[in-house]
């Protein structure tokens, strides 16, 4: 049963991610965490950190993720696969629609119209991470007395470092990564 | 001939997929100059054309674009290795840190590490959403600056699942470019 439901989320993720990387996240978020719970959102916040650590599409990265949380390595390839069977079918057909015809002009108008609704799904998911870090009991307790002031710190410095010196989003999370152990050993010695 | 073209696409998108970080944009254009600019196994015309077809499509850019390719250089056998090569490296590493997860997620310095990254990921996405809102709004569409809005409060406020959300979206995005292509053929005749 698991493994036919791990399926299904992740047919819908992949056949309704318009739009690569971010896009998928809100999906992801709605199916795993939301609908079957899977995950926690602190074990989502951790995944997409994760994901973006390592090479590939954060898609197929929760994809394995989940499957081998939820079923092992069988998990893992039926969600893989799901993920990436809409794509094959999909971008297969249009592949050869496209070696046809050479015009996709509905495609392009129903893609132009997603992408604004595509960028408030992943500012929502921002959000739920940013609480997550924000708060050291996560979403459940938002009150001033949990605010975590160091994190909100270290997001300002990264924001900073994004924009005004156009530092790689890689090394902007090692750093961040990087300070908060400091801190936290030094908040140890004493 | 083609064994060797299926044999060299599997191994070209295996060894991108294990070294490209940042992401399906990042890699398409890698995908390019492998397979355009240095093999000439497509033309250039015809792969900006292949590209919007990756991009357009839903699921993983990184995925869509391996697919056109293998598509384009084998048909169907190349669509299998090029995919194949695609996923094979972020399956590997992702079952690996699964397997360890739970014992690093107890460990001090990856406790801390996770814990500071997380603050950098959310830069990272609010900085994204801003360059993306900041394009959007740059159309002064207001169908388009209009979807953003009530998207957000769909999501957010009322908690209306994205699945609805995007269906709702792409079938206003279908019938304003249906009637926009019947006007202009209107107009031209």
């Amino acid at each position: 049963m698991n493994l036919l439901n791990l399926f299904l989320a992740y047919v819908q993720i992949g056949a309704l991610s318009f739009g690569g990387g971010y896009a998928a996240m809100p999906l992801i978020q709605a199916q795993v965490i939301d609908k079957y719970g899977w995950m926690t959102i602190a074990d989502f916040t951790d995944l997409v950190t994760i994901a973006e650590m390592t090479p590939g599409p954060i898609a197929v990265n929760s994809a394995t993720f989940v499957g081998n949380q939820v079923a092992g390595i069988p998990g893992a390839l039926v969600a893989t696969f799901g993920c990436i069977l809409p794509s094959c079918i999909f971008v297969t057909f249009l592949a050869w629609l496209y070696t046809r015809y050479h015009n996709f002009c509905i495609l392009q108008g129903i893609l132009m119209s997603l992408r604004p609704a595509v960028v408030s799904m992943i500012l929502t998911a921002g959000i739920t991470i940013l609480t997550s870090a924000f708060f050291y009991s996560g979403q459940t307790d938002i009150a001033f007395s949990n605010l975590n002031l160091r994190a909100i710190f270290f997001f300002l410095v990264a924001l900073y470092l994004l924009r005004r010196k156009h530092l790689d989003p890689i090394k902007v999370m090692v750093l961040c990564g990087v300070g908060e152990l400091a801190s936290r050993l030094v908040l140890a010695a004493f | 001939m083609n064994t060797d073209k299926i044999k060299k696409l599997f191994i070209s998108t295996l060894y991108l997929s294990t070294f490209t970080f940042g992401g399906g944009y990042v890699i398409i254009t890698l995908l390019k100059k492998k397979f355009v600019d240095e093999l000439h196994w497509i033309d250039e015309e015809e792969i900006l054309d292949l590209v919007a077809i990756a991009q357009s499509s839903p699921g993983p850019i990184a995925v869509n674009g391996s697919i056109v390719i293998g598509y384009k250089i084998a048909g169907i056998p190349g669509i299998i290795s090029a995919t194949l090569g695609a996923i094979i490296p972020p399956f590997v590493i992702l079952s690996v840190v699964s397997l360890f997860y739970q014992a690093f997620k107890t460990n001090f310095v990856i406790q801390a590490l996770l814990a500071g990254m997380k603050s950098g990921v959310g830069a990272v996405i609010i900085s994204v959403v801003y360059d993306m809102a900041c394009g959007v709004a740059g159309t002064r569409d207001f169908v388009l600056i209009g979807i953003m809005v009530l998207g957000f409060i769909a999501n957010y406020c009322l908690h209306i699942n994205v699945i609805y959300i995007i269906l709702a979206v792409a079938t206003v995005g279908a019938v304003r470019t249906a009637i926009h292509e019947a006007t202009r053929k209107r107009v031209h005749a």
